[in-house]
């Protein structure tokens, strides 16, 4: 691969390499999960979308572009930390961090952005939109929008909006305009509802910078590919720094965009256990959690066919996280099928388990991760007592914690 | 012959489009929903469409969020929605349900099928469900005698109109712009090309709906469609007076007001 030399993706690492026929359909399906229940108006655009991505994903010039970008502006590749002291709470396993955080604007999300970003130009349109939840998605949107010269709108739950408010205010410095959401329960569900609404009208010269492996096909294909370069150096990283793979990779799940960006370069490898850990909230029994795979139903929700939380009648239960980015009733139809076929295993860790290990990172190691990212740790020190000592285990740290300073004083009385 | 078909046949021999009317199941009021509905029939309406109510009606604006809304904190639960069919459809309209998904796949299609059938529904019209993952709704509904239909766009391409009108049954529902649902000042210029291009593709009959609200917008719809779809205006009506009684009223005055655009 000459022409790619010096870079750190190649078109096999954006597009998954060809892995196991784990693509979804021609109609965007991973085995029953997935494909499109959008209004009509909306089908031609995701088929130019899907069809501009083909191209895009084999096109030197576009991963050449793409790779620049994430070297030279996110901060790639981000390193692999050891963090020994936390793992001491872990039963005598290895916990290895793939430090996201890192990133420019301090989370994974970034890497979807940016792709999705170099994406829009290629379509020829000028505005851009986006849904966020914890607000790190429509800063990296925002970002990814100033940098290109694109008008950037961003939909947010107005009760996100209140507890990010810190996101609000970047989002606005980055000169995006942030509508918030009062509809329904004024969270990330409803900001996507909205969003949804903006491209239906405004599809002409409108890209919808979906920030999570949810949705209508083929987004989640395309987010998984634009994240999962996270995957591919941490293999790379384990492999350099152990000698061998990792028994376990370890991730929050909401939407389950940095889950699929670990995950999936490791698929292949089925010794290598794939962990996903919900947001359990205040716990199974309570009714206030965001325990989607472990607690929810097939069904439809945001254009695809997984699992959501609804009532016997499918009508969408609001869901509850201390974590506004864990904080969706739906997740990406790839999860609903690794949870079907088995490849994946996801768990749930509650508000309280996951504050535990945000506090714990941070004293341990001096690292603030995200809330978000601090139920995939709280889910690493759960599995390193049952693995036992020796085990390897990786944890993608998505974001950093900073904007979460509110939430930390209020729940620690900082 | 089915209900639709009747209807269509008796406007087209008065030389006039159908007048199709929206209200979800619940609102304003379980039974104020019966009530509203049946007076639009009263006054003029030929189809009624009985809203399915829905948590995430990510196609629908701001009036019908509202409403739908209401409705489920009023406790309207998928009984209630049969209830409703079954009560406008003995005024003889015939009563569609307009439904998301995803309540119908949890119910289970089939036995939603039946349910509606029985309750004297005529059909579905079913707005996120589009040819590649309609099957198991046609075979359903089928099975139950109920016609399907499913909405094309402007931005529909021709060989995709063909794809879906070849789902539908009773008529096809032609979204007139790009958007969300809600009455709008003027009508998207972009409906009579839709239309047009629609009937290139099947001999169903072409509705046309979102953003006709009023009576000079309904004749203006009825020169080039075969009927008018109206939805929000009739619920603002309801939002906006003071109480059911008064609401209804206002409902049926619009009514009467739109019956006059598709006959003029």
């Amino acid at each position: 691969m000459t022409s790619t030399e010096g870079t750190i993706i190649t078109p096999a690492d954006l597009a998954g390499g060809g892995v196991r026929g784990d693509d979804p359909d021609a109609r965007g399906k991973f085995g029953e999960f997935g494909g499109r229940f959008v209004p009509e108006a909306l089908i031609p655009a995701l088929d130019e979308v899907a069809a501009e991505y083909e191209k895009a994903k084999n096109d030197l010039g576009f991963i050449r572009e793409f790779d620049h970008l994430l070297r030279t502006y996110a901060g790639r590749p981000t390193t692999l930390t050891e963090v020994p002291r936390f793992a001491e709470h872990a039963g005598g396993a290895r916990i290895l961090l793939k430090r996201e955080d890192l990133t420019h604007t301090g989370a994974h999300k970034i890497n979807n952005v940016l792709g999705q970003a170099l994406l829009t130009k290629r379509l020829g349109k000028r505005r851009v939109i986006a849904e966020t939840g914890a607000g790190q998605h429509g800063v990296a949107t925002a970002t990814a929008a100033a940098l290109m010269g694109l008008e950037c709108v961003i939909y947010m739950g107005a009760v996100d909006c209140e507890r990010q408010a810190l996101n609000v205010a970047r989002m606005k410095l980055l000169g995006a305009t942030v509508v918030p959401v009062t509809a329904g329960s004024q969270t990330l569900k409803d900001a996507i509802n909205e969003a949804f609404r903006d491209w239906v009208t405004n599809v002409d010269h409108t890209h919808y910078v979906f920030g999570t492996v949810a949705g209508p096909h083929p987004f989640p294909e395309i987010v998984r590919d634009f994240a999962r370069i996270i995957g591919v150096e941490a293999r790379r990283q384990v492999l350099e720094l152990t000698g061998r793979l990792p028994d376990a990779v370890c991730a929050a799940v909401g939407g389950g965009s940095n889950a699929m960006g670990i995950f999936h370069a490791f698929i292949d490898d089925q010794d290598v256990k794939l962990y996903g850990f919900e947001a359990g909230g205040r716990g199974a029994e309570s009714g206030e959690h965001a325990l989607t795979l472990t607690k929810g139903s097939v069904g439809v929700l945001h254009g695809a066919r997984t699992y959501v939380l609804q009532d016997d009648e499918g009508q969408t239960i609001e869901s509850h996280s201390i974590s506004a980015g864990l904080d969706y009733p739906g997740v990406g139809p790839e999860h609903a099928w690794l949870k079907d076929t088995g490849r994946a295993t996801y768990e749930g860790v509650t508000d309280e388990e996951a504050m535990e290990a945000f506090a714990l990172l941070a004293r341990t190691e001096g690292i603030i991760p995200a809330i978000e990212s601090a139920h995939g740790l709280a889910g690493a020190l759960r599995l390193g007592r049952e693995l036992g000592p020796g085990a390897v285990i990786l944890v993608n740290l998505s974001g950093r914690g900073d904007k979460d300073m509110g939430t930390a004083m209020k729940y620690f009385n900082l | 012959m089915t209900t639709l078909q009747a209807v269509f046949e008796k406007a087209r021999a008065e030389n006039r489009a159908a007048l199709v009317g929206y209200l979800p199941a619940g609102f304003p009021s379980k039974d104020g929903a019966i009530a509203a509905a049946t007076a639009m029939v009263e006054a003029g309406c030929d189809v009624i469409e009985i809203g399915l109510p829905y948590s995430d009606p990510l196609m629908d604006g701001p009036t019908i969020q509202d409403a739908v809304h209401r409705s489920l904190t009023n406790g309207t639960r998928i009984a209630d929605v049969l209830r409703t069919v079954e009560g406008v459809a003995k005024s003889g309209a015939a009563t569609l349900v307009m439904t998301y998904w995803n309540p119908v796949d949890r119910y289970g299609a089939e036995r939603f099928a039946r349910e509606l059938a029985s309750a004297g529904g005529a059909g579905t019209i079913t707005p996120d469900l589009t040819p590649e993952e309609a099957g198991p709704w046609l075979a359903a509904s089928e099975g139950a005698g109920i016609d399907t239909v499913f909405l094309v766009a402007p931005s529909s391409p021709d060989e995709r109109i063909a794809r879906v009108a070849a789902c539908c049954s009773g008529f096809v529902y032609a979204a007139s712009l790009m958007g969300v649902t809600g009455a709008r000042e003027t009508v998207s210029a972009a409906a009579e090309g839709l239309v047009k291009r629609t009937k290139a593709q099947t001999s169903l009959p072409v509705c046309v709906g979102l953003g006709v609200g009023t009576g000079a917008q309904a004749a203006e719809v009825a020169a080039y469609a075969d009927g008018v779809i109206v939805g929000s205006a009739f619920i603002r009506r309801l939002l906006d007076a003071p109480d059911e009684k008064s609401g209804i009223a206002a409902v049926r005055e619009l009514a009467a007001e739109l019956a006059r655009g598709v006959r003029s």
